[in-house]
């Protein structure tokens, strides 16, 4: 059973997705969807004390060894993220049963291939599997983007996905050059070739950059972000929640590839270094004005996500584990906590009538645990002490202490930190204490527990964060470790060891 | 043989990214689909271009690389379903605004 606990993440939703199909009911189809979301949650934990041994764990699909086959390979990176989609999924598959699922049709299975997709992209050990399983997860996300319908969701979503099937062109082009210049799509194997790679290296070169652009789009570096903001405000809340992820797949992609591929070998070793940080703290800034300058709540939270991507994005031009360390507790905080933002700004709309989730004066909210909630939630995502956000941030900044660009990473994300609070103190302000004495008629008061217990499976985890930062941190500390010690990655996928630097597999000469 | 297919791809890629840039979501999706077109020989040249082999490896060496054919079904596939996504997507919103401009409006 041990054996196959990395394929559990990936069939669990698939098998859920496909019961959900032939189901008649709504109800069979929740109750099917909870279920997955407990038991991915439970094989979500067991994987991660499995990785936590040391060893990192192989899977040859079909019992194809690599590099001949596709392998899933769950190292502790693996492990932490499939963990934290189980978590937010759940979280998110539970608002969504309080109503948002009968506004369109075929929610359910759509939103269990979306985690197939983004468990399959966390764990495969092959390049062409992963563009397959990105595939799968952003086609789940063009329906889910546009469900419930409206005319704002069509819009958002036709430029969602013409942006999306370029990225998924330019990954394809990518993947061929590597092919045809290393012969191998096995991320183990292709950095076993690029580390004794003698010709062809511009070609290499260009390829990675191609695979590296893919990411940053899907990561929404900045002169690729633009998409992000418009998309993500328009979407309905559970699937926005669950959209938080996905530019953490960019942002993981991106990290593993350079970690264990590129950083090792001569030829692409800086590839990331200068431009990498710079495009990052561009992204924090100019998102921290659009925090500044947004008018709803939502699209206030979407922003967020892209502040948080770019201050994640400044450590991958640094190979510091201290650094990656960092960023992975900042990635967990952040996306659990802007996660529960989208939600609770959906709660907040529907309170407030027409003036919805607009950051002006409005009727009163009659629900006073919103508050506390929100105030919560916005100091933690500022990084206010004591709340994660701060924790994470501190961790962030003295690790590059000693980088030669350390001046202008603090003064660029603690400023635009400042950004971020004063905004969502204005936005605080507005929505809770400037009130309008208007009662709106029709209005729902109870929330249901489902919605309410959603948002808390969100926000808790974020004080739990705070409380256990020391386990936490240790194997965050311990997953960079290994991240940026690739040899047992390879040796472990590809069954030779790289530390010798004889390899047993037969190859075929290219011309 | 190489610069003919070079050729080809370079033109399906001009044509394909000039189209995208239109204004109407028609003239996009049809330079989707010739972008995807040009990927996709990309890819299959990626196994270098062989004449009279089969992707088996046989006794006197000569054979074409089985692995950029099947990537490029899946690449093909995984294209098919997204345009026929796309031109659903872009009906809608064709229906749902009267308009087909790709920002829903003629002007700002």
């Amino acid at each position: 059973m041990t054996l196959h606990a990395a394929i559990l993440p990936i069939l669990i939703p698939f098998a859920a997705a496909l019961l959900q199909l032939f189901a008649k009911t709504i109800g069979f189809q929740r109750l099917v969807g909870m279920i997955a979301a407990v038991l991915g949650l439970f094989a979500a934990i067991w994987l991660v004390w499995l990785a936590d041994q040391g060893a990192v764990l192989v899977y040859a699909l079909g019992n194809w060894v690599a590099p001949f086959g596709i392998v899933l390979a769950v190292d502790r990176l693996a492990a932490i993220m499939v963990l934290l989609t189980a978590l937010l999924s759940g979280a998110a598959l539970l608002y969504a049963t309080a109503g948002f699922d009968t506004r369109g049709r075929h929610f359910y299975p759509l939103f269990q291939l979306q985690i197939v997709g983004l468990q399959g992209a966390f764990l495969t050990g092959d390049l062409f599997n992963l563009f397959v399983f990105f595939e799968i997860m952003l086609l789940a996300s063009y329906t889910l983007l546009a469900h419930g319908g409206g005319l704002q969701r069509t819009r958002a979503g036709l430029a969602y996905v013409v942006l999306n099937l370029l990225g998924s062109a330019l990954f394809l082009i990518a993947l061929g050059m590597l092919y045809g210049t290393l012969g191998t799509l096995n991320l183990a194997d292709v950095a076993l070739r690029l580390s004794t790679l003698q010709e062809n290296i511009g070609q290499a070169k260009l390829a990675a950059a191609l695979l590296i652009t893919v990411f940053a789009l899907k990561a929404a570096l900045l002169p690729l972000s633009f998409w992000l903001p418009y998309a993500y405000a328009s979407a309905g809340a559970p699937a926005a929640a669950l959209f938080v992820i996905m530019t953490k797949v960019g942002i993981v992609a991106l990290m593993r590839v350079q970690a264990i591929a590129f950083a090792p070998s001569m030829a692409l070793g800086d590839l990331l270094s200068g431009w990498m940080t710079v495009l990052a703290l561009a992204t924090a800034l100019v998102a921290a004005l659009g925090v500044m300058a947004a008018t709803r709540l939502r699209s206030l939270t979407a922003w967020l996500v892209l502040w948080s991507a770019g201050t994640l994005l400044v450590v991958t031009g640094y190979s510091l584990p201290a650094a990656t360390a960092a960023a992975l507790y900042y990635l967990l905080h952040s996306t659990l906590v802007v996660a529960a933002l989208f939600l609770l700004a959906d709660l907040i709309a529907e309170r407030r009538g027409k003036v919805s989730d607009r950051l002006q004066a409005g009727p009163e909210i009659r629900a006073t645990w919103l508050a506390p909630v929100f105030f919560l939630l916005a100091a933690s995502e500022v990084g206010i002490p004591p709340f994660s956000g701060f924790l994470g941030k501190l961790m962030l900044l003295s690790a590059l202490r000693e980088t030669n660009a350390a001046v202008y990473i603090w003064i660029i994300l603690l400023a635009s930190g400042f950004l971020v609070l004063i905004a969502l103190t204005r936005g605080g302000c507005r929505l809770f204490w400037s009130r309008k004495r208007v009662l709106i008629p029709g209005a729902s008061m109870i929330s249901g527990w489902r919605r309410t217990t959603a948002l808390l499976l969100l926000a808790t985890p974020s004080l739990m964060l705070v409380l256990f930062a020391r386990p936490v941190s240790d194997y965050t500390m311990r997953t960079a470790r290994q991240l940026h010690s690739p040899q047992a990655y390879i040796s472990a996928v590809l069954g030779v060891s790289a530390t010798s630097g004889v390899q047993d597999i037969k190859r075929e000469q290219r011309p | 043989m190489e610069a003919l297919l070079a050729t080809a791809i370079g033109t399906l890629c001009a044509c394909g990214i000039f189209l995208i840039l239109r204004a109407r979501t028609f003239p996009v999706i049809l330079g989707l689909t010739l972008l995807s077109y040009a990927v996709n020989l990309f890819l299959f040249a990626s196994g270098r271009l062989m004449l009279d082999a089969p992707p088996l490896i046989r006794p006197d060496g000569v054979y074409a690389d089985p692995l950029p054919q099947a990537l490029v079904l899946t690449a093909i596939v995984i294209g098919f379903g997204m345009t026929a996504y796309l031109v659903m997507l872009s009906l809608r919103a064709l229906a749902e605004s009267g308009d087909d401009h790709v920002d829903g409006k003629e002007k700002s």
